[in-house]
C-alpha cells in the first residue's frame, strides 16, 4: 500500500549503504517457519472442528498464516541487503511503518465501532432493527461495538502512539525488525477474530473480555511481544531519564497483561471447539470480572491515554509539562488506587459487604490522583491559552482533559453506595461511560491522530484546520446530546423503579419504565450519529493530508549568514 | 537526598520501574480477591442449590451466546422495591455453580434471577419468538430461530465434564446419563424421566416448546429460565442460620 511505504529519504539512505551479501534474518526465517507450521495446524483444526464458528476461525487463521509467510518472504526479496540502520548521520532513523498502519486501522475501526454503536442505539429505540436474525441482534452487536471502540480503535491509537512516543522520547529506533509489525498486525487480527466471533455467537459473556480461549491465547502472545518491543526500545534509549508518558504506557501494558491473565483462565470443552468454561464461578468470577473490567477502564482507557496526554499536549502547545512532581505523585497514586475500585460495580450484590466498602472507599480516593492528572494536563497550557482560539487540534486535546476531569468526578460519586443504588442497572452508567469514552478517550485520540498523521507521513500540517473545527463542534454537540439524554433517562428510570403510590404499592410496572425511555433513546442515537459524522470528516481530512499534503523538508538546512 | 532525587531510580531503570508497577498494582487485587476463596462467610450454605441439568445447561449456553446478560441482570439487591418487584434478594449460593456468573450490569429489561415459574411455557415461546406479540412496548429482539435449532444430546456430557474440572460437583452418574437426561427433561412420556428427576432435585420435566422430537434451543432456554431462582425454598430458608 503506497500510503504505508517508507518516506523516500529513508529508502535512499538505506540504498546508499555499502553492499553486503543478502541473507534472511533469524526473525524472518523463524517467523516464516512458525507461520507455515501454524497454517498447517489450523487446517487440521478446521477439518476436525466441532462447531462452525471454530471451523471458520481455524480456516481464517490458516489463510492469515499463509499470507504472513508470503509477506515475510516477499519482503525479503524486495528489501535491500542491509536492514534499515538505527541511525542516519547521527540522527535516529525512526520506524514509522507500524505507526502508519495503526493510524489507518484506528480510523477504520473507529468508524466501524461508532457505526455499530449507532445501530444498537437505534435498535433500542426501534426494536424492529434487530431483524430477528441471530447475527444482527442487540446481544451480539453490543460486544462488537464495545470491543471495536475500546480495543480496536483505542488499542490501535495506544499501540501506534506508544511506538511513536517511545522512539521520540528515547531518541532510539523502535526495537526489533519484524516484531513491531507482528504486534500491530497480530493485534488487529485478534480484533478480527473476536469481532467475527461475536457475530457468530462465540463469547464467554464476560463484559469487555468476551473473546473465547483461542483468541485470548493469541492476544497473550501478541501482548508479550508488545511489552518486549516497548521495553527493548526504552533500554536502548539515549536519554538518561525515562519520559513520564512512558511510565504510563508501561503501567498500561504490564497491568493489562496481568488483568487479562487473571480474568480469563478457562478450560475449553474441546481443543477443536469454541466453547470454554471459565475457571472462576459465582462470586469469585464476579469479583475477578470487575477487577478486570474496572481496570480495563483504569489502565487501558486511562493510564494509556494519560500517556498520550503527557506527550501530545506539551508538544502541541509547545509548553513544558506543568509539574514533574505532580506527575510522579499522581502516577503512583493512580495505579495503586485504581486496582481497588472494581467492587463498586457490585454494590448491594451477593459480594461480601467488606469488599464493597473497600471498593467504594478507594473509588472516592481515586478522585484525587485523577484530578492530579487533569490539573497537570490543563496547566500545561499556562502561557499558551491563546492557542485554543487558533488551533482546533489543541482545543480538542484540552477539552478531552476537561471531560476526563468531569467523568472522574462523576465516577467516584456514582461509586457511593446510596448513589449507586439509584444509578446501577440504569442508563446513567451508560452516560457516564460515554462521557469518558467519547469526551476523554475519543477526543484525546482524535487530537493525537491529528498530530500524528502529519508527523508520521512527513507532512507540513493538516489538510484543513477548518474541517478539524467542524469535527470538534459536531462531535461535541453529539456528546452533549448523548450524555444528557442518558442522565435524564437513567435517573428517571431509577426513580420510576423505586416510586411508590400513597397506598404503598409500586407505582410503575417495569414495561412502563421501558416506554418512558423511548424519547431519550432517540436523542442518544442522534448524538451518536453526530459523533460518527465528525469521525467521517476526520477520516476525509486525514486522507487528504496524506494524499495532497505538502512534504515537510526533512534535511536540516544549513543556516545562511545574514547579509 | 530528597524524595524527588530518590525517585530517579525508577526514572532511570526500566526494570526497577516495571517491578515497582507490578508490586503497586498487586496489592489491591490480592487484598480484595484472595479472601473470597477461603472466608467461609463469603458463600453461606443453603439447601436446594444444585448444578444445572443437561437441558438447563444447554439453555444457559444459549443465554450466554445471545448476550441476554447485556440487558437482563440476575442479581436482586436487598432494596425494598427490588424485593417487592422480583422476590427475595439473591444469595451468593444461588450462583455458586455459574461459570461464568450472569449477574449482569444493566436492566434494559427486568431482572431474571427469579423469573422461573412466573410465566407459562407458552408465554415464553410466544415472547421469545416475537416479544411485541405479548408486550407491545418491549424493545427486546425476537429469537424465532431458537425453535429451528436442535440441541446436540451427544456433546453435553463433555460440557459437564469440563464444568466438573473447574469445580461444579457433577456425579459420574449424572455425566454418564447426560444425553439421555437432556432428552428426558423435555419429554414427559420418556421412560427415563423418573430416573432423571431423582438425579436433579426439583427439576421440572415438561415439553417446554410444545413440539415433539429432539429438544430445540427453545426447549433448553425455557427450561433454564423456568428454573431460575426456584431452587431455594424461602419458606424454610433461615436467614439467621449463617450469622456469626
Amino acid at each position: 500500500m503506497w500510503f504505508l511505504a517508507p518516506c523516500s529519504f529513508e529508502r535512499e539512505s538505506a540504498m546508499s549503504q555499502p553492499s553486503i551479501s543478502k541473507s534472511m534474518t533469524p526473525g524472518e526465517s523463524g517467523l516464516a517457519v512458525v507461520f507455515a507450521a501454524t497454517a498447517f495446524l489450523c487446517v487440521v483444526a478446521s477439518a476436525k472442528a466441532l462447531d462452525a464458528p471454530f471451523a471458520f476461525h481455524a480456516a481464517l487463521s490458516a489463510a492469515a498464516s499463509l499470507a504472513a509467510v508470503f509477506v515475510i518472504v516477499n519482503r525479503y526479496f524486495e528489501r535491500p541487503a542491509a536492514l534499515p540502520p538505527a541511525e542516519i548521520n547521527g540522527r535516529p532513523n525512526y520506524n514509522m511503518g507500524p505507526i502508519k498502519f495503526t493510524a489507518v486501522m484506528a480510523m477504520f475501526w473507529g468508524i466501524a465501532g461508532f457505526l455499530v454503536g449507532l445501530i444498537i442505539a437505534s435498535q433500542l429505540a426501534w426494536p424492529a432493527l434487530n431483524f430477528d436474525l441471530p447475527w444482527t441482534s442487540f446481544g451480539r452487536l453490543r460486544p462488537l461495538h464495545t470491543s471495536a471502540v475500546i480495543f480496536a480503535f483505542g488499542g490501535n491509537v495506544l499501540i501506534g502512539t506508544s511506538f511513536y512516543v517511545v522512539q521520540k522520547s528515547c531518541r532510539a529506533r523502535l526495537a526489533g525488525d519484524l516484531a513491531p509489525w507482528f504486534v500491530v498486525v497480530g493485534y488487529n487480527y485478534f480484533i478480527l477474530v473476536a469481532g467475527t466471533g461475536y457475530l457468530l455467537g462465540v463469547t464467554q459473556s464476560k463484559e469487555y473480555a468476551e473473546p473465547e480461549w483461542y483468541a485470548d491465547l493469541w492476544l497473550t502472545i501478541v501482548w508479550v511481544v508488545y511489552l518486549l518491543v516497548f521495553l527493548a526500545t526504552i533500554i536502548k534509549r539515549k536519554e538518561p531519564h525515562i519520559f513520564v508518558a512512558n511510565w504510563f504506557y508501561l503501567a498500561f501494558i504490564v497491568t493489562i497483561a496481568v488483568l487479562h491473565l487473571g480474568n480469563n483462565p478457562a478450560l475449553p470443552v474441546s481443543a477443536f471447539g469454541s466453547k470454554s468454561y471459565v475457571a472462576w464461578g459465582g462470586i469469585q468470577d464476579a469479583m475477578f470480572q470487575w477487577w478486570y473490567g474496572h481496570n480495563a477502564v483504569g489502565f487501558f482507557l486511562t493510564a494509556g491515554f494519560l500517556a498520550i496526554m503527557y506527550y501530545f499536549i506539551p508538544k502541541r502547545a509547545e509548553r513544558p509539562i506543568y509539574s514533574y512532581r505532580l506527575s510522579i505523585i499522581h502516577f503512583w497514586a493512580l495505579i495503586f488506587l485504581y486496582i481497588w475500585a472494581g467492587p463498586h460495580h457490585l454494590h448491594y450484590t451477593a459480594l461480601p459487604d467488606w469488599t464493597q466498602t473497600l471498593g467504594m472507599t478507594f473509588s472516592i480516593m481515586l478522585w484525587m490522583p485523577s484530578w492530579g492528572g487533569m490539573i497537570n494536563g490543563l496547566m500545561t497550557l499556562s502561557g499558551a491559552w491563546d492557542k485554543l482560539r487558533t488551533d482546533p487540534v489543541l482545543r480538542m486535546l484540552v477539552v478531552s482533559v476537561a471531560f476526563y476531569g468531569m467523568s472522574t468526578f462523576e465516577g467516584p460519586m456514582m461509586s457511593i453506595k446510596v448513589v449507586n443504588s439509584l444509578s446501577h442497572y440504569t442508563d446513567w452508567t451508560i452516560g457516564h461511560v460515554h462521557s469518558g469514552a467519547l469526551g476523554w478517550v475519543g477526543f484525546v485520540s482524535f487530537g493525537a491522530l491529528y498530530c500524528l498523521v502529519p508527523w508520521a507521513w512527513n507532512r507540513k500540517g493538516l489538510y484543513s484546520l477548518k474541517l478539524v473545527n467542524w469535527h470538534f463542534w459536531i462531535a461535541t454537540l453529539g456528546i452533549v446530546l448523548y450524555i444528557s439524554a442518558m442522565w435524564v433517562s437513567g435517573i428517571l428510570q431509577g426513580l420510576m423503579w423505586r416510586a411508590y403510590t400513597s397506598l404503598g404499592f409500586l407505582e410503575y410496572s417495569f414495561i412502563e419504565t421501558v416506554e418512558a425511555m423511548h424519547p431519550f433513546y432517540i436523542i442518544r442515537a442522534a448524538g451518536g450519529g453526530l459523533f460518527l459524522i465528525g469521525a467521517l470528516i476526520m477520516a476525509y481530512n486525514l486522507w487528504m493530508t496524506v494524499r495532497v499534503g505538502e512534504q515537510e523538508v526533512q534535511m536540516p538546512v544549513a543556516l545562511q549568514p545574514a547579509e | 537526598m530528597s524524595f524527588w532525587t530518590r525517585h530517579q531510580i525508577f526514572e532511570k531503570n526500566s526494570i526497577i520501574l516495571i517491578v515497582g508497577i507490578l508490586l503497586v498494582i498487586a496489592i489491591g487485587g490480592l487484598v480484595e480477591i484472595t479472601p473470597l476463596f477461603y472466608l467461609k462467610s463469603t458463600i453461606e450454605k443453603v439447601d436446594g442449590v444444585r448444578p444445572y441439568t443437561p437441558l438447563e445447561l444447554a439453555g444457559r449456553n444459549v443465554y450466554v451466546r445471545e448476550g441476554c446478560y447485556l440487558c437482563h441482570s440476575q442479581m436482586i439487591r436487598p432494596l425494598r422495591d427490588e424485593v417487592e418487584r422480583y422476590g427475595h434478594f439473591s444469595l451468593a449460593a444461588e450462583s455458586m455453580f455459574d461459570h461464568p456468573f450472569q449477574w449482569g450490569s444493566k436492566r434494559t429489561g427486568p431482572d431474571l434471577a427469579r423469573v422461573g415459574a412466573k410465566y407459562s411455557d407458552d408465554w415464553h415461546v410466544t415472547h421469545l419468538t416475537n416479544p411485541r406479540a405479548i408486550v407491545p412496548q418491549s424493545v427486546m429482539p425476537g429469537y424465532p430461530f431458537l425453535s429451528q435449532n436442535e440441541v446436540d444430546p451427544d456433546t453435553i456430557a463433555d460440557h459437564m465434564r469440563t464444568l466438573r474440572a473447574v469445580g461444579v460437583p457433577y456425579t459420574d452418574d449424572q455425566i454418564a446419563s447426560a444425553g439421555a437426561d437432556l432428552k428426558a427433561q423435555a419429554d414427559p412420556d420418556n421412560a427415563g424421566s423418573d430416573a432423571f428427576t431423582k438425579r436433579y432435585a426439583k427439576a421440572v420435566v415438561r415439553n417446554f416448546d410444545g413440539k415433539t422430537g429432539t429438544p430445540t434451543e427453545m426447549d433448553a432456554l425455557i427450561a433454564y429460565l423456568q428454573m431460575l431462582g426456584t431452587l431455594v425454598d424461602f419458606k424454610i430458608y433461615n436467614e439467621k442460620a449463617n450469622l456469626r
